[in-house]
């Protein structure tokens, strides 16, 4: 198996575009051997490296727009794929919907090595306890009697954070686009919204109870009540495990963006690309910068060593950044005009570590060797 | 009776391999039950034609002896003997 040749301290990184997932093995995090592009011409807006069993095990959610969604597994960084023969995951009967799209696949918690969760399009949450290979509808967020006012955005009506705790089985959170935060802590029988203090511009009424264009939550195990989230404008904070949120923003040149990502060794160190909107939606100046903040969001600094500062427009979606888990964690960056970008080194410095590709949807990275 | 139903090029991997498929099927019954055989015999083939509803994919078209079932009555169209059903992707895409 190609786990065993993998010399230690490789890490993977899983780039899905909107043709396929491209995957890219680096020893030094400088050079880089890609490969694929793998399920090609699907969309990929969902891929998980799931590293906590004794294999690095690569999940992909992919999108054909002729044949449909799907979910493929690889226990080789991609030598091979394993797609069953019953599609893992869909809609029963009784709910007379059906899958459009995965948004989300994200590993549970270290102790339950098994369980994957499913974030997908229309809004519903997903559970595999086989290590992603068949999934079962979690009925109490389906069936919340909210769901019928959950309205589409432009990207669709998807569930595309899914935030187990690490410690406590019963409790998890998750977001929508539009619809918001919703927390459960009775294991997914009950949901709660837990939007106070997040602006809904675009409603009249501008602090509903759900209903927000949550675009994206991170948080860090070491501080499972802290949670991070990039809004359709705004940016905020919790403290208090979701209860109520407070803006960030200031220090960030736009509070418009999609992507919210936590250190994972620093708790309290995040990092945002913000964008401009809602008249143009590109980098603020034109420039490629990745917004750093090690005190929880109470001060940015941009990181621009290495990234381009002229004449730069493409926009970076909610999941196309990402941290590795080494020692010192490294930062990567994917566009929609299909380059990636990576910093070995927690975002001090950057490199161009691939151009050319289809619009970049998503990235994750994991040390695998 | 017997129906063939031709696989397109990029479908073929979940079909066997097969460029086109011969199946027995009792006689005057609709477009869906050969999808329905297909199913019991190829399901990952199946889920690429029709969602887990059983609803035609937007972007899949399914001809019946040259005509497009939306042109006729879907998955409802009936299928004389030796029919030959041929499934092609549609125009989209970029």
């Amino acid at each position: 198996m190609t786990t065993q040749k993998t010399p230690p301290g490789t890490v993977l990184l899983a780039v899905g575009t909107a043709k396929g997932l491209f995957l890219a093995t680096s020893t030094d995090r400088r050079t880089w051997e890609f490969t694929g592009p793998h399920v090609p011409m699907n969309a990929v807006y969902a891929v998980a490296v799931d590293t906590r069993a004794d294999r690095p095990r690569v999940i992909v959610g992919a999108a054909s727009s002729h044949w449909g969604p799907g979910v493929a597994v690889s226990d080789d960084l991609g030598a091979s794929w394993h797609e069953p023969d019953t599609p893992p995951i869909a809609f029963p009967a009784d709910t007379g919907a059906s899958l459009e799209q995965v948004w989300q696949l994200a590993p549970g918690p270290a102790d339950e090595p098994d369980v994957i969760y499913a974030g997908v399009q229309p809004s519903a949450l997903f559970r595999s306890t086989d290590g992603g290979r068949s999934f079962e509808l979690v009925r109490g967020l389906w069936e919340h009697p909210h769901r019928p006012q959950w309205t589409p955005g432009f990207g669709g009506m998807a569930i595309h954070t899914v935030l187990p705790h690490p410690d406590d089985r019963a409790r998890m959170l998750v977001a929508m686009s539009t619809g918001g935060v919703y927390r459960t802590t009775d294991g997914g029988v009950s949901w709660q919204a837990s939007n106070t203090g997040i602006r809904a511009k675009f409603l009249p009424d501008e602090y509903p109870e759900f209903g927000q264009c949550v675009h994206k939550v991170a948080s860090h195990p070491a501080r499972p009540e802290q949670f991070f989230a990039q809004n359709h404008h705004g940016v905020y904070r919790s403290d208090d495990g979701g209860s109520t949120w407070s803006s960030i923003a200031d220090g960030l040149p736009s509070d418009f963006g999609f992507a919210m990502v936590t250190h994972p060794r620093r708790p309290g160190v995040i990092y945002n690309f913000p964008i401009k909107a809602d008249e143009y939606r590109v980098p603020p100046d034109a420039a490629c910068r990745v917004y750093r903040s090690e005190d929880a969001g109470g001060s940015w600094t941009a990181l621009t060593d290495g990234l381009p500062q002229e004449r730069f427009y493409p926009t970076v979606l909610r999941d196309a950044m990402c941290v590795d888990d080494a020692d010192v964690p490294g930062v990567y960056v994917g566009t929609r005009s299909g380059e990636v970008y990576g910093s070995p080194d927690e975002g001090d410095h950057w490199e161009q570590i691939a151009a050319h590709l289809p619009d970049v949807l998503c990235v994750r990275a994991a040390v695998v060797g | 009776m017997p129906v063939t139903v031709r696989i397109p090029g990029v479908l073929r991997a979940d079909a066997g391999g097969a460029a086109h498929l011969d199946l027995d099927l009792p006689p005057d019954v609709p477009l869906s039950s050969a999808l329905d055989a297909l199913a019991a015999a190829h399901p990952r083939l199946a889920r690429r034609l029709r969602d887990e509803r059983g609803t035609l994919r937007r972007y899949v078209n399914l001809y019946v002896n040259g005509e497009e079932c939306r042109a006729l009555a879907g998955l409802d169209t009936p299928l004389p003997a030796d029919a030959e059903v041929q499934v092609l992707p549609s125009v989209a895409g970029g």
